[in-house]
């Protein structure tokens, strides 16, 4: 089982590319506000989770995830469902 | 107090960053239209090079005379659903048309090709089942998933392996639906379809190709790509539109599957609209026999999007995909495609200018549709347009 920080510093990793400002991730940093992702960029970085996480994320949850650590505890959970 | 159009404030401000001189795309009004290829735009005659009216079949003599029959016959409007007061002789007939096009046992006919998209995928997909989508797909697909009560995940564009990869790690069991077009509208590139059905059949996955942009370009008998890769036989759905190379409005789907018809009373989309007036259906009839017995108009596009595409590739220019139908010109710069645009409808071409977020990658496009009603002579007027525009802007040169 992954551990949270873990997820989290993995997390951070695969949004860098989308870190166009250059600012400080964390938990707290929001995808809309933040990082000024628009909704095409999220579902690249979307992509990218799923791969690097061997999930699937569906898209319906994207909606009330608004930042990076809620998308931390929703890949916690689809991880654990998939792969125990 | 708060206001509900706040939420519009960055579309606004996105807006209100392009900046045009004289027009913008969303003042254009075609006062006069002439044919299928020439317009008065802002009392200037005009090459039409973006309306992907591909087949030209919009003033065809015998699509007018079917309408203007059906109008004087059965008037303007049937005021009711399919499943009330709106079915008319005329609208099983085009459903029976549609049917023989692709060679499947029904198709159901919808008002709009955006409602074909809704209906189906709408009523297909419930609460347990997944539909995994090209990442590239048209607003119609995103808004009919999101219609369902589906699972909604998306693959990387045209790309059969990651498909193949993403269908593999869904659990055994569930029921899926995979979604692609057969050519996406807006670089103008066409699906691998031969490999996406090989990834389909491998997880036993239905597959459902929106052929609206190939319907009539694509094919022996134009029915698209599905047809022209030799695998429509194993596609479960096609869906369609009648607003490009039918020249009407209206969208489709055909399929083999047993139950098919149920869909009628199942699918909301088809249920709760007003059906195609009978002038619509008898020009769209018209349309599909055109398109599936005379290879004349498909000739002719070829002719004109082969001249186009080498001509755009000789001066350089760097374009979205090899040819086809709908030529998009890669243009770097935002502000450079805006011009571009600007001064391309000055020269008496319109095309159309097609921007992030409605673009893949970001990209910005001058974007052509070609038409089998198009002259040689007019694409030569259409390629020295781009000439002097590259030749008065930086345009980025492959």
């Amino acid at each position: 089982m992954t551990s949270v920080s873990t997820l989290l510093d993995a997390i951070i990793k695969l949004l860098e590319p989308f870190n166009s400002k250059s600012i400080t991730i964390s938990g707290d940093t929001s995808f809309a506000h933040d990082l000024e992702l628009d909704s095409l960029a999220v579902m690249d970085f979307v992509a990218e989770m799923e791969d690097h996480f061997d999930i699937m994320i569906p898209l319906n949850i994207l909606p009330d995830l608004e930042n990076v650590g809620q998308i931390v505890a929703a890949v916690e959970k689809i991880v654990e469902q998939a792969h125990g | 107090m708060a206001d509900l159009f706040d939420k519009f404030e960055g579309l606004t401000n996105l807006r209100n960053t392009l900046v045009f001189e004289k027009t913008d795309p969303y003042k254009i009004v075609m006062e006069d239209v002439i044919s299928p290829t020439e317009a008065i735009i802002d009392g200037k005659h005009t090459i039409l090079a973006g309306t992907n009216n591909y087949m030209g079949l919009t003033f065809d003599q015998r699509c007018i005379d079917a309408a203007q029959n059906a109008l004087t016959m059965s008037g303007t409007g049937t005021t009711g659903s399919r499943v009330l007061n709106g079915t008319y002789a005329a609208h099983r007939e085009l459903e029976a048309a549609i049917a023989d096009l692709y060679c499947m046992e029904h198709a159901m006919v919808f008002s709009t090709g955006f409602l074909a998209n809704l209906g189906m995928i709408s009523a297909l997909a419930g609460k347990n089942d997944i539909i995994m989508i090209d990442a590239d797909s048209h607003a119609s697909i995103y808004d009919g998933c999101g219609l369902s009560d589906a699972t909604i995940t998306r693959f990387r564009h045209n790309d059969a392996a990651d498909l193949d990869k993403r269908l593999g790690r869904l659990n055994a069991g569930r029921r899926v639906l995979v979604i692609v077009e057969g050519l996406y509208s807006m670089l103008g590139d066409k699906a691998p379809l031969a490999d996406i059905v090989a990834a389909c059949k491998k997880h036993d996955a239905y597959l459902m190709v929106d052929e609206a942009h190939s319907l009539g370009p694509y094919g022996a008998n134009g029915q698209g790509v599905a047809a022209a890769d030799g695998v429509l036989d194993q596609v479960d759905f096609i869906v369609g539109t009648f607003s490009k190379s039918v020249g009407t409005v209206g969208g489709f789907c055909a399929s083999n599957h047993p139950d098919f018809e149920i869909l009628r009373l199942a699918s909301r989309p088809y249920m709760f609209s007003a059906s195609l007036p009978p002038s619509v259906v008898a020009s769209a009839t018209a349309a599909i026999k055109i398109i599936k017995e005379d290879r004349t108009p498909q000739q002719n596009l070829w002719r004109n999007a082969k001249q186009l595409h080498a001509g755009l590739t000789e001066m350089g220019f760097q374009l979205g995909a090899d040819c086809s139908p709908v030529i998009a010109v890669l243009i770097d710069d935002r502000d450079v495609a805006v011009r571009s645009w600007e001064q391309l409808l000055d020269e008496g071409i319109y095309v159309n200018l097609a921007l992030p977020p409605a673009t893949p990658q970001n990209t910005n496009l001058l974007r052509c549709s070609l038409s089998a009603a198009h002259t040689p002579d007019q694409i030569d007027q259409i390629l020295a347009a781009f000439d002097k525009v590259k030749n008065s802007n930086s345009v980025n040169q492959s």
